[in-house]
């Protein structure tokens, strides 16, 4: 009995998957607007200090699975059934707001505070918990731009507002905003899709840098960006999971007629 | 199908044959335009000059018309605190006080009541609630005035002298603003009445500016791990000057009301402290006394008053508008 739900959880996952420490554990996952089914019974880990990519065609569900992750899914109205770990702990019994600082999302669309300037929307999230002293504030800025790759683009215009600099720029702010709170988790919602190509590679070889400290989880249309920059690859087709395995296998190598289909673009 | 074409081109020969056909001079005004476009746009910009026109004249008439009392008094007029028709003194400036004062403690009140209305409606509501709630507000903003006026004299005057007045100077005998004979009629009621016939305005208004920011806004924050009063924080903080614009709509309004406040105010030019005191304010003035106003230099003080409130209301209505246009203005400058 036992060994069985061992295996079944076990289906579709990737074999490498073993020897990693998970950090996200999500059971049986489904997700509802309404009445409406958008994600169907997903099972799948997601190690630590990894990227995930969730690929798949629009609507398939891969916005809100991510969503779900951190509860930004209540913010518009979804609901859930089935359990999220996160590190073993069920995230639908932690507080939502101390799970957002834990899990940090980054959006589609940069969206910067418009009215703050850039160094305040830099430390907007720590303000948030009450931090205000300014020596370490300015720390934590330079820290996080520096790990952002933006420092050296705006350490001389950091009073100007979040919206004044470039859509890149912009997007490479809301990734520094996100990791200034140190969260453990960043969930990356088609993160370079309103970006032009050289600000989309900008983005792709931040991913790289951070995940030597953050677990991500990334969701792209773009084929070659989740082949670029991670390290395992869920396939999702109207909101089920076909195919969990490690990137380089499922680009080269995938399990299933459905994948393969859509990896050499034969449909979505 | 050819037969059409050839009906077509025919046609269309026939009109550039016209065209070419126009006298030279015509042709010189039109350029490659179209006749018919040439005529919708200079009509269509003189029903727009027209309207620039009239408030100039308007203004223009009012000076033109109030030049008696205004070399008569010059700066006086605005600095005097004697308004005596019976010896033809007029100082107006109990009455400009009384309308500063009403609607600026009226605003006090609406203000807060009105913007919180505006966030429950924005953030908070569920939206089965939010589509009758703003219904209810919007038609608050609809019933006329002198029916604020009616209600203001049979049921605010009422319950003010007989309740809320005499409490007020029982709990704070010294202080200066509840002092003198509880009438219910006075400056108290006017606050009271402007407050509830502004707030409609700020909070139909202020919700109309909270919805414009966008969700994008929200949902950054909720994702730094915001609660709603922060995110709430974080939407007010990118509206603000579109709020601001919408109390000072609220401020135009309460400045230029008449009926309401004429019915509950008193009518009684004088500078007091007491807000149990009648006052009287500019609007009030000119529809209580225009009928009474004999001779001549009093008419010319009537409208030289109606001239102080129209510039007042312009200034205010320019710094509403210009306001909530630098909001709207940002937003588009930043699509991403």
């Amino acid at each position: 009995m036992f060994e069985n739900q061992l295996n079944n959880i076990s289906i579709g996952q990737p074999d490498k998957i073993k020897d990693e420490k998970i950090k996200i554990s999500i059971n049986d996952l489904s997700s509802y607007f309404g009445k409406t089914k958008v994600i169907k019974n997903i099972s799948l880990n997601i190690p630590e200090k990894k990227v995930v990519a969730i690929i798949g065609p629009s609507g398939c569900g891969k916005s809100t699975f991510l969503r779900s992750l951190n509860r930004m899914h209540e913010v518009v109205g979804g609901t859930i059934t089935g359990s999220i770990y996160l590190d073993g702990e069920d995230i639908m019994k932690s507080d939502p707001v101390y799970l957002r600082r834990k899990v940090g999302m980054v959006f589609q669309k940069p969206n910067p505070f418009p009215t703050m300037s850039i160094f305040n929307n830099v430390v907007a999230g720590l303000k948030l918990n009450g931090f205000h002293n300014k020596k370490i504030l300015s720390e934590i800025v330079e820290k996080s731009l520096r790990q952002a790759a933006l420092w050296d683009e705006v350490k001389d215009i950091l009073h100007r507002s979040g919206a004044e600099i470039s859509g890149g720029q912009q997007q490479r702010l809301c990734i520094a905003r996100t990791i200034a709170i140190n969260p453990e988790v960043i969930l990356m919602d088609e993160p370079a899709s309103a970006l032009d190509p050289i600000s989309t590679t900008k983005i792709e070889e931040l991913i790289f840098e951070l995940k030597k400290e953050f677990t991500i989880v990334i969701v792209t249309h773009n084929m070659q960006q989740a082949a670029r920059v991670s390290d395992y690859t869920a396939f999702f087709y109207v909101g089920e999971l076909v195919e969990y395995s490690d990137t380089k296998k499922m680009f080269v190598a995938p399990g299933k007629k459905q994948t393969e289909d859509y990896i050499t673009g034969r449909f979505g | 199908m050819n037969e059409t074409s050839d009906l077509i081109k025919a046609y269309l020969g026939k009109k550039d044959k016209g065209k070419n056909d126009s006298p030279s001079f015509i042709k010189k005004i039109l350029g490659n335009g179209n006749i018919g476009d040439f005529i919708f746009e200079r009509l269509t910009l003189l029903f727009a000059l027209l309207v620039f026109l009239l408030v100039l004249f308007m203004g223009w008439q009012m000076y033109s018309n109030s030049l008696l009392s205004i070399k008569k008094f010059g700066f006086h007029f605005l600095a005097n605190s004697t308004w005596d028709p019976v010896s033809e003194t007029f100082g107006a400036l109990p009455i400009i006080f009384g309308t500063v004062v009403s609607s600026f403690l009226g605003l006090l009140i609406a203000v807060p009541l009105g913007i919180s209305v505006a966030v429950f409606l924005s953030e908070v509501s569920p939206n089965w609630l939010e589509k009758p709630l703003s219904f209810l507000t919007e038609l608050l903003a609809g019933i006329p005035s002198v029916i604020y006026g009616l209600w203001g004299i049979f049921v605010l005057v009422p319950w003010l002298r007989d309740i809320v007045e005499p409490f007020l100077q029982n709990e704070f005998p010294n202080s200066p603003l509840f002092q003198g004979a509880t009438y219910g009629f006075g400056m108290l009621a006017a606050v009271i009445i402007l407050a509830i016939m502004v707030l409609p305005i700020i909070s139909s208004i202020s919700r109309d500016i909270l919805k414009s920011v966008p969700d994008s806004q929200r949902e950054a924050a909720y994702a730094l791990g915001a609660t709603k009063w922060e995110v709430t924080k974080i939407v007010l903080g990118n509206a603000k000057s579109g709020l601001l614009g919408a109390i000072m709509l609220g401020l135009g309004r309460a400045i230029g009301e008449t009926m309401a406040v004429t019915m509950v105010i008193g009518n009684s030019p004088k500078i007091s402290s007491s807000l149990f005191d009648p006052g009287y304010t500019m609007a009030s003035v000119l529809a209580n006394e225009f009928t009474e106003a004999t001779s001549d230099l009093y008419i010319n003080a009537l409208i030289e008053l109606a001239l102080v409130l129209f510039i007042i209301t312009i200034i205010i209505n320019i710094l509403a508008r210009l306001l909530v246009w630098s909001t709207e203005r940002k937003w588009k400058l930043n699509p991403i």
